[in-house]
């Protein structure tokens, strides 16, 4: 497979026991939906693909994006973005600046603020450039945290229980806004979460973990 | 850091030994220790050693844990907070002198009260500064040393959800300190017994406080090391030797002692928790605990009050309450020696300080890419330079660069300084750095930034209130220096501290006044600017203006 995401033969285990093992290839604008209840190492195989994960777990197998083996490679360099469920702006910058720094590097001053401008009016939040980030409601910053991670044009999608933390209202909101804007870019999208609702939504392939 | 520590201790081993071929003297004998035990101060010398070290690390530890039982989460407990990082920042000396100038027999205290209620009309002969026992001394040291237990006890506070278990303890009906001590305390101490040890080593053998407030005839063993160590004569090099070794030996034992007292403690504490009293003094002893944490802090804003009043003083005969004129001519006079001396502070603080800044975030950056983690033993290593009592190896080291031909001065004394500064700016910016949302860095690096981005970029920005503060408080711990300017100095590098100290036994108190606010004015400013700044910087950014 060229274009996508493979997980080839993925095994991750700690002190000797196997906490889960996958194979699984997703194609550009599908999700691939990861279940299981917490404590069952479902973040794990997520900091295997973004190249985090933590010395006490070790981990087999390989992580392809687009015809590339991204297993060994420097994490800031796999072009694998991710949403946790905490919006995680930097909260020193404003809006603007946040999603200036997942921009790719390139264009003029003001190509650059056009660009910003765009991604804000994309998701319904025209003139927000200049805003401390810790003055949005919970869904403006999930969509300010979107665009950031959308503009840094990652080839894959990782989500990390993305919308535990937003109330009912907004959650279908966004978690719509999350997945067309991920379609739209034809990005292969792997999803963590405990929630049913969330991996129905989905629409893709659901695994489902520690049973 | 260690290197200039056991450098410093075999220096003081070799002429402890009779070993010092600079004087022409070559060893092994036992000379200096015969003539260091045929010093009729001897034994006066080490009693006091002993007992301020423990009366001192005692009492400021008892006020603090009582203070924090009692009144954490009242606004009591917020103002003596606020407090904090003044008073901390106070030097020792400046504070030694403040107290010295507040309950001396013709001290601002008895200026106020007489005549109308002493009756006095000249000072009466009493020998309460520098008393026999070292009181005064003991009471200098515990005035500083409660803001600094307070500190680390605030930041253990921090991880050991304390309000829950005290909660858990009201509602099971015992009293809120009885509640505290008996749930909060064991796991508090256990976090806070590195510089509960640390203070306890450091009033043994401090050096400044002691030539301020402490005894003359004798002296602390401490103090009269230095004394030996400035004799001309090379020889006496030999005696000051043995009795750095002694005094190292002093605070060894203490330490074991004190060890011991914990172990004692902890048995009866069990059976006291097995008991189940509920505790029936609680309000009087919460009472009492915070009269005496409180007082200590106004004593130390009393003395800043009446230094800055001498400082200003025209003429100020006893028993006026104040003196008869406030005039500019006592800074005019002093003021442009203070410059100089401001300067040489400044400048060394200011290298000390970035150094020890850039070899932190280094430690702490590589610790976090790299995934190392330090156990509990490599902090005991941290806490080893601040353990060893600065009069058993400074001298040493003066000793070993005098026999290297290495020359005194200023480098030397930074180096000297790198050793104190380094632990207190570690361990002020550990903890927030490791508390630092590890995500944020997932999301920069997913975001495509580098290791050194995200370092530079993120995290630095995000924690620029605790690396400011890390900052103050490594000036402060250099401007505070004396021993470590005085003998790896030569005598050659003139501070505020070293020239503040010096006229300690000149008496002349508008000198003092001036440079002892110059000193505090040296390690305080540095504080309000490491508070102030980043609400300027960040003024736009909630989400960091209570970092």
């Amino acid at each position: 497979m060229d274009k996508g995401l493979s997980l080839r033969q993925v095994v991750i285990a700690k002190g000797g026991k196997t906490l889960l093992s996958l194979s699984h290839d997703i194609r550009p604008g599908e999700v691939l939906t990861v279940m299981g209840p917490s404590g069952i190492g479902k973040s794990t195989l997520l900091a295997f693909i973004t190249g985090t994960l933590a010395p006490v777990f070790s981990a087999t197998g390989e992580a392809w994006l687009d015809g590339r083996d991204i297993t060994h490679a420097p994490p800031h360099q796999r072009r694998v973005g991710i949403l946790f469920q905490d919006d995680l702006l930097f909260p020193h910058l404003s809006v603007g600046a946040n999603l200036a720094f997942g921009m790719q590097p390139g264009g003029t001053a003001g190509e650059r603020k056009a660009r910003i401008a765009n991604a804000l009016a994309e998701v319904g939040l025209s003139g927000f450039a200049d805003r401390d980030p810790a003055t949005l409601s919970g869904g403006q910053k999930a969509r300010v945290s979107l665009m950031r991670m959308l503009l840094s044009e990652p080839s894959a999608l990782l989500l990390d229980e993305p919308f535990s933390r937003l109330d009912a209202s907004r959650r279908t909101q966004v978690r719509d806004l999350v997945f067309d804007r991920a379609r739209a870019r034809h990005l292969p999208v792997l999803m963590v979460t405990h929630d049913a609702d969330d991996a129905q939504t989905a629409g893709g392939v659901i695994l489902t973990l520690g049973q | 850091m260690l290197g200039p520590v056991v450098a410093g201790l075999l220096g003081t081993l070799l002429p402890a030994f009779g070993h010092l071929p600079v004087a022409g003297l070559t060893g092994p004998t036992l000379t200096a220790f015969y003539d260091l035990f045929e010093w009729g101060g001897l034994p006066r010398a080490m009693m006091l050693s002993i007992s301020t070290g423990l009366l001192a690390t005692s009492i400021s530890l008892l006020i603090v844990m009582l203070v924090t039982a009692g009144w954490s989460g009242t606004w009591a407990f917020r103002t003596l907070e606020r407090l904090l990082s003044p008073l901390l920042s106070v030097p020792h000396a400046a504070a030694a002198f403040g107290l010295a100038f507040l309950i001396a027999p013709s001290g601002w205290l008895a200026r106020l009260a007489s005549p109308v209620v002493t009756g006095w009309v000249r000072p009466p002969d009493l020998l309460i500064v520098q008393d026999t026992w070292g009181l005064t001394m003991t009471a200098g040291l515990i005035m500083k040393e409660i803001p600094f237990l307070l500190l680390l006890t605030l930041a253990a506070l921090g991880q050991a959800e304390s309000q829950r278990s005290v909660t858990v303890a009201q509602a099971l009906g015992y009293g809120r300190v009885t509640g505290w001590l008996k749930t909060v305390f064991p796991r508090i101490y256990a976090q806070i017994r590195p510089p509960v040890y640390v203070v306890l080593a450091y009033s043994m053998s401090v050096v400044d406080v002691a030539i301020i407030l402490g005894p003359n005839t004798p002296p602390s063993l401490s103090v009269q090391i230095v004394k030996w160590m400035s004799d001309p004569d090379l020889a006496m090099r030999l005696v000051a030797a043995a009795g750095a070794l002694l005094q190292l030996g002093l605070v060894l034992g203490a330490l074991l002692f004190w060890r011991m007292g914990e172990v004692l403690a902890a048995a009866l504490g069990q059976r006291w928790i097995a008991r189940g009293s509920r505790g029936g003094w609680d309000t009087v002893i919460a009472r009492v605990s915070l009269m005496a944490g409180g007082g200590s802090a106004l004593l130390v804003l009393l003395g800043l009050a009446v230094l800055a009043i001498w400082s200003f003083a025209g003429f100020w005969g006893f028993p006026d309450a104040f003196p008869d004129a406030f005039t500019l001519y006592n800074w005019a006079r002093f003021g442009p020696g203070t410059l100089d001396a401001l300067g040489e502070t400044a400048l060394i603080a200011g290298v000390v300080t970035s150094a020890a800044l850039i070899l932190t975030i280094g430690c702490l950056e590589a610790e976090y890419r790299y995934d190392l983690s330090l156990t509990r033993r490599t902090v005991w290593l941290l806490y080893l330079p601040l353990l060893i009592p600065q009069t058993a190896f400074l001298p040493g080291l003066q000793t070993l660069m005098l026999a290297l031909g290495a020359d005194v001065g200023r480098l030397p004394v930074i180096l000297a300084h790198l050793v104190f500064v380094l632990p207190y700016v570690f361990l002020s910016l550990a903890d927030p750095f490791r508390a630092w949302d590890k995500r944020m860095s997932t999301i920069a690096t997913a975001l495509l930034a580098s290791p050194d981005g995200v370092l530079w970029r993120v995290r630095l920005p995000m924690l620029l209130r605790p690396i400011l503060t890390a900052l103050a408080v490594g000036l402060a711990v250099s401007v505070g220096q004396y021993l470590p300017t005085l003998l790896i100095g030569g005598g050659r590098v003139a501070t505020l501290t070293t020239e503040a100290v010096s006229l300690a036994s000149g008496g002349d108190r508008r000198a003092i006044a001036v440079y002892g606010l110059m000193q505090t004015g040296a390690a305080l400013v540095p504080f309000a600017l490491a508070l102030l700044l980043p609400t300027l910087v960040w003024r736009n950014r909630k989400g960091l203006q209570h970092g």
